[in-house]
């Protein structure tokens, strides 16, 4: 967990705390190699995206509910930005891809995706979304994985993950999104354009 | 009612009735007014390969009274069995879902169409079902 690398060659380091201060300074100075001046603006205008991702009211099974309670008070969420479930794609930032995916609502998560305004972010939460989970084999209707969809930005495992699970995956997310260019070098998507077909399934 | 058969069942009374009674025995039970039955739980199918069976859970509020309703068909093509929809509206739901899965035909049903796939499925609840492009087969 500690040194694995993403595609936009950040590393996602574990929860020490002290590891969250310094992406800020050393990874986005290191990315862009622009001046100070600019790497502070960048840094001023990530840190406001990061701490205001706002999700999309979107959850399809049991994960879901670990999503509200994530959002309730005990957990809540907000403390870190993610303030308000959204109930349109188009002012969401971040979709919490909660639950099991069959083929026939493939076609409505890849619509609202689209829906969403650049940047977006994908979270996908739990067993379900990153491999099919429970349902890999001998079902006929779970996609096995919404990476076969759309690119995933981080991987919550767990079935259903706990809260704070979530929480952290939110984290890492916000770590990613402070690494950014705020003004929005193409970001490499996970999935190849060959490979973004709804219902290919590898044997 | 001599040829139904009566198996055990610790949960629930139960009943297993021919095929050709079935109709007729469901709206014996809706309708007589020391039994009531006036309300249908669950209409469900199993698939045990030689044979299919048709489940209906049937209760009483009146009375609080539950009783499970069998009936078996045989073998695996042009099963066909007559749908009990007029007498309880909701198995015309159930009737379609196991339409759908275990492509069972329910005679008399007023509308009896796919309920969540597509036309060209096949009958993915049944036992011997494969999809090679969907599944992963253990």
């Amino acid at each position: 967990m500690a040194q694995k690398s993403t595609s936009m060659g950040i590393k996602i380091k574990s929860m020490d705390y002290g590891d969250f201060k310094d992406n800020e300074t050393l990874e986005l100075l290191s990315r862009s190699g622009t001046s100070v001046l600019l790497s502070t603006i960048d840094s001023i205008v990530n840190w406001g995206r990061a701490n205001s991702i706002w999700p999309l009211t979107f959850a399809t099974s049991c994960c879901g509910i670990e999503m509200m309670a994530t959002g309730a008070p005990r957990h809540d969420f907000a403390r870190f930005g993610v303030e308000v479930y959204r109930a349109t794609p188009r002012q969401a930032d971040v979709i919490v891809v909660a639950g099991t995916i069959v083929h026939k609502m493939a076609p409505v998560l890849k619509r609202l995706y689209d829906q969403m305004p650049d940047p977006k972010y994908v979270i996908a939460m739990g067993a379900c979304t990153i491999s099919g989970g429970p349902f890999y084999y001998n079902s006929y209707s779970v996609l096995r994985g919404i990476d076969q969809l759309i690119p995933v930005d981080v991987y919550v495992p767990g079935c259903p993950p706990r809260p704070e699970a979530l929480l952290y995956g939110i984290m890492q997310l916000q770590r990613k999104i402070k690494a950014e260019h705020p003004t929005g070098s193409k970001r490499e998507t996970p999935v190849k354009p060959g490979e973004n077909q709804a219902f290919r399934i590898d044997g | 009612m001599p040829d139904a058969g009566f198996p055990a069942n610790p949960q629930f009374s139960e009943i297993l009735v021919p095929k050709d009674r079935y109709y007729d025995f469901c709206r014996t039970i809706k309708t007589s007014p020391d039994l009531f039955f006036d309300y249908l739980i669950s209409l469900t199918a199993v698939d045990w390969n030689d044979h299919f069976m048709i489940v209906c859970h049937i209760t009483s509020t009146r009375y609080r009274h539950t009783l499970v309703v069998k009936t078996r068909l045989e073998g695996r093509e042009e099963l066909s069995v007559k749908s009990i929809s007029d007498l309880w509206k909701t198995a015309e739901y159930h009737e379609r879902e196991v339409f759908d899965l275990f492509g069972i035909r329910f005679l008399n049903h007023p509308d009896l169409r796919r309920l969540f796939l597509e036309d060209d499925y096949g009958y993915p609840l049944r036992k011997d079902f494969t999809d090679e492009t969907r599944m992963i087969i253990k």
